[in-house]
């Protein structure tokens, strides 16, 4: 049984304060029964989900429920992959992103991605943030310089890197090879950040430097965050939903998709009995 | 078997131990010979090159064969200056490359970011069909069909010329050149692409400023390895070429290349064991030299590729 948005009203006469404040913000993306086919295999089915401004939307679930799908077709990822099919609706601020005549190079201007495994450009640290700006058809050193530096400081990566623009980025560490992504992705400018499992091939300290960053980073975006780890969502999610198998089981208010999940099956997955 | 127990169990794994143990080895010895043979060959091929180039060396310094300009051994004065076949390998082999590389990496460019998978399948299969044209095909095209073409265009083309060679060794060393090229920029981690696309690049964007300086060392060495088999072909060649050693860059002319030299000499009349039957192992080692530089530059630079990304 699919549950979406409006459903989360029923929690309101259990925990009101955080789905009502949830609920009162603008929607800067919203997918309406969005189905989703590789070939005959259908991967996604009706999903309706509304991400909140300058929130944090978590997906979680187990491999293959459809959540990294979900989170490709929202900056159209997915129409890299051959055979792929498309229905519903997906409004980034009210306007169909797959409607005939969209322009995705533009889409993909206002809503950026970081992969799970960070994958920087063979070249500079400071080509790789630039590399945006630059197919933007920016030209101008000083505006390169100005839009490298501050998105590096953005990333918390400046410190490490400002005396060693010119060095290769496949010098860095992982940790630093995956804030440099980010840096790269905030470069262009977007107003929605999708990030796919951004830390699940980082130690520790990289990843909690991660995730005070994406703190740090819902107050200028929208960021919507794939995760496995179930810690995490609930550490950087302002709103947590739950796939299984293809269907959205259950979206809530994250402190209350985790401590009172009213399906059973969420439940069996945040507390482990599988996935 | 198994007759001590009555567990099948047990009797099962005897059964996978019928084949005797020696015969792994004698498997692994004859593979070893298989091995053996291109290796001795190649060692034997060197030996022959350098041991019948010896005698050649006493007689001609290798000053003289290496800056000499007048390649004259089979009629009085005799000279042995390598560079006019030098030069006529290297104009061949130059031309063809700078007509066949904008295609081939024009069209391994298509193939590898635009062709969808059906014309993919199409392509493919039809470049294979054209690296298995025999040479001396190309080269009976390059005489009753380029030919004729070049002389209409330029009249005072000779009737074999470089620049026919060129236009066939270009059609022939073009399948090398996709598929190499096609395979390194197809090797390009699908995550960069991606990356590139998601910072809203469009497929131009991608393919100038990421994929292609990605790929650029791979490209190179196909680019490398390509003029190495152009160096070394010889059937198109001696066809459509000619035969006159000549020290010049027009390829209107007919020039000969050093490997079109070694089939007049080894076809012709000429007395086995004479100083000027020897030439041909002194040019052989010449070429040999030429191409071995090159692969091995070539190899080298794959190599790096490889570590880069894995």
């Amino acid at each position: 049984m699919p549950a979406n948005l409006e459903a989360n009203l029923h929690l309101t006469d259990v925990l009101p304060h955080a789905a009502d404040e949830l609920s009162a913000l603008a929607q800067k993306v919203a997918t309406k029964a969005v189905d989703f086919f590789y070939g005959d295999h259908q991967a996604l089915h009706g999903i309706s989900l509304g991400m909140p401004i300058h929130r944090v939307t978590a997906l979680i679930g187990p491999s293959g429920c459809g959540k990294s799908t979900f989170l490709r077709c929202l900056n159209r990822m997915n129409d890299m992959i051959e055979d792929t099919v498309v229905r519903g609706e997906i409004l980034l601020d009210g306007e169909d992103i797959y409607r005939r005549g969209a322009d995705v190079v533009e889409l993909r201007k206002r809503v950026g991605m970081v992969f799970q495994k960070s994958n920087p450009f063979p070249k500079s640290i400071f080509e790789n943030v630039a590399y945006g700006p630059r197919v933007a058809g920016i030209r101008d050193r000083g505006v390169l310089n100005e839009i490298v530096e501050r998105s590096l400081k953005q990333a918390a990566l400046w410190d490490e890197v400002q005396n060693r623009l010119r060095d290769s980025a496949l010098q860095l560490s992982g940790g630093q090879q995956q804030r440099l992504c980010i840096a790269r992705a905030l470069a262009t400018g977007p107003e929605v950040l999708l990030m796919d499992e951004p830390a699940s091939a980082l130690d520790p300290k990289s990843t909690a430097a991660i995730e005070d960053l994406i703190f740090e980073l819902k107050e200028t975006y929208t960021i919507v965050i794939v995760t496995h780890n179930m810690q995490q969502a609930a550490r950087v999610s302002d709103q947590t939903a739950f796939f299984f198998e293809g269907q959205l089981i259950e979206v809530g208010a994250t402190n209350e998709l985790f401590t009172n999940p009213r399906e059973k099956q969420t439940e069996d997955y945040i507390t482990g009995r599988f996935g | 078997m198994a007759t001590t127990t009555t567990s099948s169990a047990v009797a099962k794994p005897m059964l996978a131990h019928k084949r005797p143990l020696w015969f792994e080895g004698v498997i692994h010895v004859l593979l070893i010979g298989c091995a053996a043979v291109s290796i001795v060959t190649t060692i034997g091929i060197v030996l022959i090159l350098l041991s019948q180039s010896i005698p050649f060396f006493s007689e001609v310094s290798l000053v003289e064969f290496l800056t000499g300009t007048r390649w004259t051994p089979s009629f009085e004065p005799q000279h042995f200056g390598i560079l006019p076949l030098f030069c006529g390998t290297a104009l061949v082999a130059g031309g063809s490359a700078l007509l066949a590389i904008p295609l081939g990496l024009g069209t391994a460019i298509y193939l590898s970011e635009y062709a969808s998978p059906l014309v993919r399948d199409v392509v493919k299969p039809m470049l294979e069909l054209l690296a298995g044209i025999p040479s001396v095909v190309f080269g009976f095209v390059a005489v009753v069909f380029v030919s004729p073409l070049v002389r209409q265009a330029f009249p005072s083309a000779h009737l074999s010329n470089a620049l026919n060679a060129c236009v066939v060794v270009s059609i022939m060393i073009l399948p090398m050149i996709i598929s190499l090229s096609e395979e390194v920029l197809r090797a390009v981690p699908r995550s960069l692409r991606e990356a590139a696309y998601a910072l809203g690049a469009t497929k131009l964007d991608v393919t100038v400023r990421v994929i292609l300086p990605a790929a650029l060392s791979g490209i190179v060495a196909a680019f490398i390895l390509a003029i190495t088999r152009a160096i070394g072909e010889t059937m198109a060649v001696s066809l459509a070429a000619g035969g006159t050693p000549r020290l010049s860059l027009n390829p209107l002319q007919s020039v000969q290349t050093m490997t079109a030299y070694i089939v007049e000499v080894s076809q012709g009349d000429i007395a086995a064991g004479t100083l000027e039957y020897r030439t041909i192992f002194a040019v052989g080692l010449a070429l040999f030299v030429c191409t071995l530089v090159l692969n091995v530059f070539a190899q080298g630079i794959l190599g790096r590729m490889r570590e880069k990304y894995e």
